[in-house]
């Protein structure tokens, strides 16, 4: 399916609902979890995830939600999470992806990461504009949310289950995650009540939004 | 054999040249993530084994390349494993800082290749997959993380010098 007709799938707004919702759980939704969340009949919601589905935006598989297994564990049932693969449509065509890989290609040969990170941070703060540091964790959840980011709070600090620079930073991790980095110390101002750090895990952004020490390093 | 249930590992080799001596001030930070950083290797999905000296907790003694050049040689069940320690843990953060402590590298600097589960390789013999990379580019024998191949690849490829059974 063309990119654009994937998009179009989502128009339809309880499937957009529906896919809304299973993109944030960040884990395999089952079909009446998905109907009750975007309020609408079981059935009418299997139709629309197996569309999403079929667009393949969304991926299925089946699991027995009793935890149970064996004899007697009950029928398997079909459960949702997001398609890894991205979708974009640009109109007209543009294609700054490659233009992002090149450019990276450029910087990681020429070793240019300093230069990066200072374009980088300087964005951040512009982004920001002329308001103070983040005034917390909550105020911070919100800017990376608008900044395509998907934070949640895991143990009293942002973690982040999206990462905006995702192809690129597969290519050339320490340098654009090191921009990554950057941009959101920029984003979020230094010498406030939260700061940025790098604490990468599998799956995830590279980086996580806690609480700043009082005396700060 | 061991119990891994992959017929053949990914060995990597890495090699920096140090912009000042190991006991620098200057390279203190990255001595001090030393410890850390292997450990979390050492404990991580897929690891199967990484280069000590004798009587050492790492290798950054062994200098095979020249006084100002440390390598590093591991062992990973697959590339995926390798890839996930190397840029999605504690790692990466070393990785960030790499021009504060190492010169930039005009030549490769990272060459990863196939082994029958269970060969420990020898420097030498990762020494020598870095220069068919430097020489030859990415290829079956010796290649990148941006141009891979398969174990299967690998293994269809012509004898390359470690044909011991799979």
């Amino acid at each position: 399916m063309e990119d654009i007709d994937a998009i179009a799938v989502l128009q339809d707004p309880v499937r957009r609902r529906l896919y809304e919702y299973v993109v944030a759980q960040g884990r395999e939704v089952g079909r009446n979890e998905a109907a009750e969340a975007a309020g609408v009949a079981r059935t009418l919601a299997a139709h629309h995830l197996d569309k999403l589905t079929g667009a393949g935006l969304l991926e299925s598989g089946s699991r027995r939600l009793s935890g149970r297994s064996g004899p007697g564990a009950g029928r398997p049932a079909k459960v949702y999470t997001r398609a890894r693969g991205e979708r974009s449509v640009s109109l007209p065509a543009r294609d700054y992806r490659t233009a992002a890989e090149l450019l990276a290609e450029a910087a990681e040969e020429a070793g240019l990461d300093a230069g990066l990170c200072a374009a980088a941070r300087r964005r951040g703060e512009a982004l920001r504009g002329p308001a103070g540091p983040c005034g917390g964790l909550e105020e911070a959840v919100e800017a990376l949310a608008a900044r395509g980011y998907e934070p949640y709070l895991e143990d009293g600090a942002v973690r982040m289950g999206n990462c905006p620079f995702h192809a690129v930073a597969e290519s050339f991790p320490p340098l654009v995650c090191g921009m990554n980095l950057a941009l959101l110390e920029g984003l979020l101002g230094e010498g406030g009540p939260v700061r940025a750090r790098m604490d990468a895990r599998p799956g995830e952004c590279c980086v996580v939004v806690e609480a700043s020490k009082n005396n700060a390093d | 054999m061991t119990a891994s249930p992959h017929a053949r590992h990914l060995a990597q080799l890495n090699v920096a040249r140090l912009r000042f001596p190991i006991d620098d001030p200057r390279v203190a930070h990255f001595v001090e993530m030393l410890d850390p950083v292997n450990a979390a290797a050492d404990d991580a999905p897929g690891f199967v084994w990484r280069l000590v000296e004798d009587g050492e907790a790492d290798a950054t003694g062994l200098r095979p390349l020249g006084e100002d050049v440390i390598v590093n040689l591991s062992v990973w069940e697959t590339q995926e494993a390798l890839w996930d320690f190397a840029y999605r843990s504690g790692h990466l953060e070393v990785m960030r800082r790499r021009r504060d402590w190492f010169h930039r590298h005009v030549e490769a600097h990272l060459v990863l290749w196939w082994v029958p589960a269970g060969h420990v390789p020898t420097v030498g013999e990762a020494l020598e997959r870095l220069a068919d990379l430097r020489a030859h580019g990415p290829s079956p024998r010796a290649f990148t993380f941006a141009s891979s191949y398969t174990a299967a690849e690998a293994a269809g490829h012509a004898p390359d010098g470690d044909s011991a059974t799979v």
